[in-house]
């Protein structure tokens, strides 16, 4: 290993810039003479519109044009698409209603945008935005699944009767129903999985600009995947080529799923920009993410698990209901069904499985990927029902799972639920974190914490996820409309260096450092002579940009596809300039060498000969050092892990602290240990914000509760303890880096293993569940709930 | 439109201003200082914080027109040249940043706690961010940079 290279702590390239308020982010960016655009959204969840006065808004001050969705309509301006086509049990397409860009009609949830001012300046927009007449005829709003669901319910969508999305289901069901007869014990669970909002820290935010001379337009904007962007609003929304679109995703404050999708704003202000004919910008507010940015989560699950008298899973039955919110966003379909179900095996041997799921629409703020995205779901689901099953067996938690998992001999493994894992070692996990956790230790930590009247309790999981999406033809298959490689440009230049350009975009996940990492590893040449480049659709060749924990496993490997490309032309032109055969070439270290021998030529001078091509083999190599390469994966990879949590709970005042929280995780190939245990210590934080703070709540009208900082609550320094994080890692097998993902292992293992240790502490007590999150108030009702013999609230 | 005068990273800096305009707006919008971010708008998230008269402030909750004669430092201020902060060096050292987003605010009050109390416990340093939100690193090596930062300060 070299200091700079594949599996080194490098220091990152990008924090320069931004410890130095050098940054480049979207609201940093100003073009000249741009104007500002307020976007005027619904305070209502459900309501039909009458009719909107725009007259006053459009003679204010400074304004330059005010526009509703009529005028869109009007234009040709299409609705947002939907990226993934689900087919519900009956074989019947999903139902699919419009998404304009405007509300046409009706609104259908708090925050859905109306109308749009352009002025000189925001305040000036605003302003003007509150001049714009809006007569609203309230409706009904359904806010619940349950309350969407119930005969006779509001319809958010004339076309999607009783509200339902898909019926889907996925797995074998008469091989559940012959597993379950045999059963000797059958645990069952009811759970919710709370709503979440993504909340990055920078909110979203759009520049567009039109170029009168050439009809070319640029889109500034906080995005994971530019090039997707691209792709859908030119040929779904504005019908505009490809070829007059840029979209530029400059520095991105942090993404967590919420910044993949194609978003209103940013079809709106390259179509303003278009008719005003002059820069215009639009930065959320943070009341405005919370409106507009897709929420996470929110499903409703019952699970049934059939076990032998010896504690090994039979079959698992699995039914839930997803809430997708007012309007399908990108990939919001595919988040509950093949992001979900197919990780019902989890990393158990359970052989028949079965789950059904009907995805809902609601007068909510719309539901898509939030970080894990559906895989956080599952692994509660079976976690919480592994432990439960445990407890009314009398196994021991970690022993029940032992029994249970996958051996390491059995891959690759085929689950019963469509995916094939390709390698792993989850007992080697398990063992680890039970070790480093000092799990067996544990009981004498609880005796002490209750001497000071603390209840101390203890939790596991031992999870699976599915990363580096995905097999283009798979997914299709599956219903994406998308293909899901990544591709990669190394341009070597005449000197030696190099720019890589990689459809992976960067928002905080440190390419900048690992990618060039892995050019330094393999083109063996110095770290400050590479240069990576994201983000910007004029620059890159193409890509599917960063989500799912794709980013080193898709984007890394064509990267490394790419460089090995270098390596075989360069092999060329040094046999011809060293006179010898090419087979007789071998590249190591950044120079090229005649096997053998001690005549070689350094890649910087094999770089040079190949733009100054003098002596040069030009009757069959053409000149220059500048390849590209696509890869499509094989297969997922599989991370996977065990994480343990410890709490303790005041029971006079249900105040919880986390006092110790272990993870080990599989992630493969470790190309920088700093930012991966950073990638976990960010997942776990959100996984034990889901699991303690957080949730998005809105009352019965459709109002959302938490639409701020002071009433959600996202973790804060003092919630949080230091983290114990490891791998243990097998080298992946799915993709030629051996790497398998790092960034959401973090969210998708710590919310089980946090609430089966809140209940180890309560059960005790008489509690027996509680749900997401386990606010002290919660905690505090549910104790003395149990105390009283009443039910919480 | 009144005039207001302040000294912002050493230099004298005068303009007229609207009097609604808020700190943060008058360093990114007048100065084009755009490394104080804003990433809430209830003085929650401290992504703007800033050096005001030498205690740490969020910039979000004052007007500029209240700054006559003030001495303002940004995240733009602290390095000398190519020289950082050693508040700055043990962020990029301990892998305290990953968007880069909260990281001017965390910075700036994270200096501000260690001139208040140079030896600050891990449980301290947990307690002066409340009012830094980030969303990225679960602030396990922010709260490391910042007590690694301290010694060196010390020295």
């Amino acid at each position: 290993m070299t200091a700079t290279g594949i599996g080194a702590s490098v220091r990152r390239v990008e924090d320069r810039r931004f410890l130095t308020g050098r940054g480049n982010y979207t609201d940093d960016i100003n073009r000249p003479g741009q104007l500002y655009a307020w976007i005027l959204r619904s305070p209502h969840a459900h309501a039909a519109i009458r009719s909107i006065d725009t007259r006053k808004a459009a003679a204010a001050p400074g304004v330059a044009g005010v526009f509703t969705g009529a005028d869109l309509e009007s234009a040709g301006v299409g609705g947002l698409p939907c990226g993934w086509l689900i087919h519900s049990k009956d074989g019947s397409p999903m139902n699919e209603p419009p998404h304009p860009v405007l509300a046409i009609g009706k609104v259908r949830h708090v925050g859905d945008p109306v109308a749009v001012v352009v002025a000189a300046s925001t305040a000036q927009a605003r302003d003007a935005a509150e001049l714009i007449a809006i007569d609203y005829q309230p409706l009904p709003a359904v806010v619940t699944m349950a309350a969407a669901l119930a005969g006779g319910a509001a319809t958010v969508h004339d076309g999607a009767v009783g509200n339902v999305c898909y019926d889907w289901e996925i797995g074998d069901k008469s091989a559940v129903d012959v597993a379950f007869k045999a059963a000797a014990h059958v645990t069952k669970i009811d759970l919710v999985n709370n709503r979440l909002v993504a909340n990055p820290i920078e909110p979203r935010a759009a520049v567009a600009e039109f170029e009168r001379s050439t009809g070319q337009y640029t889109l500034y904007t906080t995005t994971q995947n530019p090039h997707v962007i691209r792709l859908l609003m030119g040929a779904f929304v504005l019908h505009l080529p490809e070829h007059k679109l840029r979209i530029v995703g400059p520095d991105v404050g942090g993404g967590f799923g919420t910044k993949i999708f194609h978003y209103a704003e940013e079809a709106l202000l390259t179509w303003l920009a278009g008719q005003v004919e002059k820069p215009v910008k639009w930065t959320s507010e943070r009341s405005e993410s919370f409106t507009s940015d897709a929420q996470g989560r929110d499903h409703v699950s019952h699970a049934e698990l059939a076990l032998d008298k010896d504690g090994k899973f039979l079959g698992l039955r699995v039914a839930t209901q997803a809430n997708l919110g007012a309007y399908l966003s990108t990939f919001s379909t595919s988040v509950p069904t093949y992001l979900y179900a197919t990780l019902l095996a989890g990393v158990y041997t359970t052989p028949a499985i079965y789950a059904e799921v009907k995805s809902v629409f609601t007068n909510t703020v719309p539901v898509d990927a939030y970080r894990g995205a559906g895989r956080p779901e599952c692994a509660y689901l079976l976690e919480r029902l592994v432990d439960k099953a445990a407890r009314e067996t009398g196994i021991e938690r970690s022993e029940m799972r032992r029994r249970n998992m996958i051996q390491p001999d059995q891959f690759p493994y085929q689950t019963p639920v469509a995916l094939q894992y390709d390698v792993g070692n989850y007992p080697a996990s398990l063992d680890a974190a039970l070790k480093s956790s000092d799990w067996a230790g544990f009981p004498a930590r609880q005796a002490e914490a209750a001497k000071r009247g603390r209840r101390r309790g203890i939790g596991i999981s031992t999870y699976i996820e599915a990363c580096g999406i995905a097999p283009s033809a798979v997914a299709g298959a599956l219903g994406a409309r998308a293909g899901l490689y990544e591709s990669a440009q190394v341009r070597v230049h005449a000197t030696g260096s190099v720019t890589i350009y990689t459809g992976s975009h960067s928002h905080g996940q440190g390419h900048e450092t690992t990618f060039a990492q892995v050019v330094a590893d393999t083109l063996g040449i110095p770290f400050d002579q590479i240069e990576i480049s994201h983000g910007d659709t004029d620059k890159v060749q193409f890509g599917m940009g960063t989500y799912g924990s794709r980013s080193i496993a898709v984007g890394g490997s064509a990267l490394l596809k790419a460089c090995n490309k270098v390596i075989d032309k360069g092999k060329k032109i040094a046999a011809h300039i060293l006179e010898a055969s090419e087979a007789d070439i071998e590249f190591k270290d950044g120079k090229f060498t005649v096997v053998g021998t001690d005549k070689e030529l350094p890649f910087g001078q094999v770089a040079f000969a190949a733009y100054v091509p003098h002596n040069y083999p030009i009757e069959t190599v053409e000149p220059g050092l500048n390849e590209t390469a696509y890869y499509d994966p094989l297969n997922f990879s599989f991370p996977a892990g065990c994480h343990i949590c410890e709490v303790e709970i005041d029971p006079d005042t249900g105040t919880l602290e986390v006092v110790k929280f272990t993870a080990v995780d599989d992630v493969g190939r470790v190309i920088n240990p700093m930012i991966v245990e950073g990638q976990v210590h960010g997942g776990l934080a959100q996984g034990i914000g889901q699991a303690l703070l957080e949730g998005a709540v809105y009352d019965g009208t459709g109002q959302l509760l938490t639409g701020s900082y002071m009433d959600y609550a996202i973790p804060r320094a003092d919630n949080l303890p230091n983290f114990d994080v490891t791998t243990q890692s097998v080298m992946g097998a799915s993709n030629p880096l051996e790497v398998k993902g790092v960034g959401e292992v973090g969210a998708i293992g710590s919310p089980p293993a946090v609430i089966n240790a809140v209940l180890d502490a309560l059960i005790p007590l008489g509690v027996s569940d509680i749900s997401m999150p386990a606010t002290p108030a919660k905690i505090w009702q549910a104790i003395d709930a149990a105390r009283s013999g009443h039910k919480a609230a | 439109m009144p005039t207001v005068s302040m000294t912002v990273n050493g230099k004298a800096v005068s303009a007229d201003v609207e009097t609604r305009t808020l700190l943060v707006q008058y360093l990114r919008e007048n100065l084009g200082l755009t490394g104080t971010h804003v990433g809430c708008d209830t003085s929650q998230c401290g992504a703007c914080v800033v050096d005001l008269n030498g205690e740490s402030v969020k910039s979000c909750t004052v007007l500029a027109v209240q700054l006559e004669g003030a001495k303002v430092t940004t995240i733009e201020g602290l390095a000398q040249g190519d020289k950082l902060h050693p508040m700055q060096e043990a962020f990029r050292e301990h892998h305290a940043l990953q968007c880069g987003f909260c990281t001017p605010g965390m910075v700036m009050s994270a200096i501000d706690l260690v001139k208040t109390n140079p030896k600050p416990s891990e449980r301290e340093i947990r307690e002066w961010l409340e009012g830094n939100l980030c969303r990225c690193t679960g602030y396990h090596n922010i709260v490391k940079a910042i007590g690694a930062a301290a010694e060196t300060m010390r020295i």
